[in-house]
């Protein structure tokens, strides 16, 4: 903690101590000592080069700008195509799908607990039906598309590839075709779900198992497939600091290129297809020092720990998300210019696609007028702001710097308690992540409490509230339609095949085949997200946490 | 003096418990008796939890817009079990518009993101004062 200098005119300091949004101590000011064990060849890099600190493309967004990725979903796959149109109408170069929470717990829409939930977080997809209905006259060759969803990920990404194999057969190619040229990415990373969003189904076991076999199956079948997303975001929202952030994530990382490597994959097949997502939060220099350490970790964990020999092996390339956490009720067209922030930070960072939250989202999901704002953001950035023109232009700033050198040295500290924990896996079980951030959580809401952190509008510069701004409704005809829909399916589909390709899932299950191609029969016979979670539900079990307050 | 008995339950498919467990820990430390039902309960379980308990009150954690139907239904529940004096306040994302409904069916409280947990604490000690006190 610094007091201040006589040189600064023995001005009062405003508080006793500065720290970052996640609680770090930050000096007044950073000076080349702070980096004066830093050698700029081995730990910076040209873009480009090992370790790919400064970014993983020598030409930075010279060649390509970020792909603008707005998370869209909502109400039945209707009305969530029409969304897609409006958003690509507008500029937006990728699709990314929020689906609703049966869908993410692998239910149909007629399951006890769907009660209220159909279309209500996201779009509701119960089968194959509504797969090819939420793609209806979007190219699925010139677009690339993401999917959130995990537990459930290798059946949502079945229904996908048939989408696109059906396609292909119209056109009078054979079955499978067309995968090759598929580009997106599966979130698919459950070591996230048991740690921070909570959506798992079935045990952490099992759970890997079903990553394993889609890392296996997309190196054959689907190569330019992100198979895996990995997550930060969700575990930042959870209440985790920019550090925890970074160590979890990268840890789960690791956990997945063992399990890949223990499945006997070799890492070079599958390790360029992984993919990161982290949270772009508020707080402006740690977020960027956060992307930064982040590829120099990844870089060496893939080149020392796994050997990996392929270049892009060591390349750690990272989708981010401006922080929803952050955004308030209160005030809600504060929450613009705090986008714009978090926005400009992920850029400086070196993102490769970028979702920028709407103003209403802590009321409601997006309007069409606020998600299309918050996509103009992005375009303000990317060609008025200037800050596209060079590749990481705060490198050998001494305070980001020395930055990016301490949440790395945090996150490797992390690295070594969870090693000896026996891994990730074994760390979930015992909740040790889990506790972290709920700590850190608690931290946080205690320091607004006592207004030692500033939230504009909430707990300083509160105003009376003005008129509301207007938020989307999901009506409920969403659940009456998707159940009328799924009851007329049950009722035209072959259901003897239906049974036939569970029974074989169920089989593949018990024993160690490959569980994409099963998928995949089913899905062609319209078996329902819930029919084939519930087949995996009879082999495999369901996992309860233990809750932890 | 008695300790004020809280269920905190997360209803719904929602895994999203930031909120629940913070104003969980937060009651906790203002001297209640807190028990979290943890994740994906159905009102059935919640209003069980409740009688088991003797729970003064009960608060649900709802993010993912399925308060509408969620709501009714625990409510319904308490009344067949003659539960009639439990306090019940709902947390999250909650439109404008459905919040006097919500007060119509019996909720007293609804707070939405941003509200400081003091002023929860107070609200259920001040609510639940009359059921403890006797």
């Amino acid at each position: 903690m610094k007091t201040a200098s006589p040189a600064a005119g023995g001005s009062k300091e405003r508080r006793g101590s500065f720290t970052t949004i996640s609680g770090r101590p930050i000096e007044e000011l950073y000076t080349p000592a702070d980096i004066a064990s830093l050698d700029y060849a081995r730990d910076l890099g040209d873009p480009g080069d090992f370790p790919y600190t400064r970014g993983i493309h020598a030409t930075g967004y010279h060649g390509k700008l970020w792909t603008m990725r707005q998370f869209a979903g909502f109400g039945a796959p209707e009305e969530t195509n029409h969304r897609y149109k409006q958003l690509l109408k507008a500029g937006g170069t990728g699709l990314s799908v929020a689906f609703d929470l049966p869908t993410l717990m692998g239910r149909d829409p007629d399951h006890e607990l769907s009660l209220g939930e159909v279309g209500k977080c996201g779009v509701n997809v119960t089968s194959l039906a509504d797969m090819e209905t939420l793609f209806d006259g979007i190219d699925l060759g010139s677009i690339t598309t993401s999917m959130t969803i995990n537990s459930p990920a290798s059946m949502i990404f079945a229904m996908y590839l048939v989408v696109a194999e059906k396609r292909a057969l119209r056109q009078g190619f054979g079955r499978g075709a067309g995968w090759e040229s598929l580009s997106g990415t599966i979130q698919n990373d459950i070591l996230k779900e048991f740690i921070a969003q909570k959506e798992y189904i079935y045990p952490p076991r099992q759970s890997m198992r079903l990553i394993t076999d889609v890392f296996a199956f997309c190196a054959e079948r689907v190569p330019r497939w992100n198979t895996i997303s990995i997550s930060g975001y969700h575990i930042r929202e959870a209440g985790a600091t920019a550090a925890q952030e970074l160590a979890f994530t990268l840890r789960d990382g690791i956990e997945y290129v063992q399990y890949g490597v223990d499945a006997g994959l070799d890492v070079d097949t599958f390790a360029p297809r992984l993919s990161f997502f982290f949270n772009s939060h508020s707080d402006f220099f740690e977020e960027i020092a956060k992307y930064r350490a982040a590829r120099r970790i990844w870089a060496h964990v893939m080149r020392d720990r796994f050997k990996a020999k392929n270049p892009r092996s060591w390349q750690l390339r990272f989708h981010s998300q401006t922080a929803g956490v952050s955004l308030t009720a209160q005030q809600p067209y504060n929450n613009v210019v705090r986008t714009a922030l978090q926005a400009m930070a992920a850029v400086l960072g070196g993102t490769q696609s970028l979702h920028t939250n709407s103003l209403d989202e802590a009321l409601a999901l997006p309007t069409e007028e606020a998600a299309t704002l918050a996509l103009r953001t992005q375009q303000i950035i990317a060609h008025e702001t200037g800050v596209a023109n060079l590749v990481d232009p705060l490198g050998g700033s001494y305070f980001v710097e020395k930055l990016t050198s301490d949440l790395e040295e945090e996150a490797l500290a992390y690295f070594d308690t969870i090693d000896r924990m026996g891994g990730m896996v074994a760390a979930v079980e015992k909740g040790y992540p889990q506790r972290e951030i709920a700590e850190s959580a608690y931290k946080f809401q205690q320091a607004v409490e006592q207004r030692d952190k500033i939230i504009v509008g909430v707990n300083e510069f509160v105003a009376d509230e003005a008129e509301p701004i207007g938020t989307l409704y999901i009506d409920e005809t969403t659940a009456e339609r998707q159940l009328a829909k799924l009851q007329r399916l049950r009722e035209t589909r072959d259901n003897d095949r239906v049974r036939a390709a569970l029974d074989a899932l169920k089989d593949g299950a018990r024993g160690a085949a490959n569980t994409m191609p099963l998928l995949i029969d089913a899905v062609r016979a319209y078996a329902t997200i819930g029919e084939m979670c519930d087949a995996l539900r009879e082999v495999w079990g369901e996992y309860e946490e233990t809750p932890i307050i | 003096m008695q300790k004020i008995r809280v269920i905190i339950a997360k209803p719904g498919l929602d895994g999203h418990d930031r909120g629940a467990k913070v104003i969980a820990r937060a009651l906790r430390d203002a001297g209640m008796e807190v028990i979290y039902t943890g994740l994906r309960q159905t009102p059935e379980q919640i209003v069980s939890a409740a009688l088991q308990e003797d729970a003064d009150a009960i608060g649900l954690s709802i993010l993912s817009g399925a308060h509408m139907h969620i709501c009714p239904r625990v409510m319904e529940l308490l009344r067949e079990k003659g539960l009639n004096d439990v306090l019940v306040v709902v947390g999250g994302i909650i439109p404008d518009v459905d919040i006097p409904k919500l007060n119509a069916i019996g909720i007293k409280g609804v707070f939405l993101p941003g509200t400081p947990m003091q002023e929860i604490v107070d609200f259920i000690t001040r609510n639940t004062h009359s059921r403890v006190a006797t």
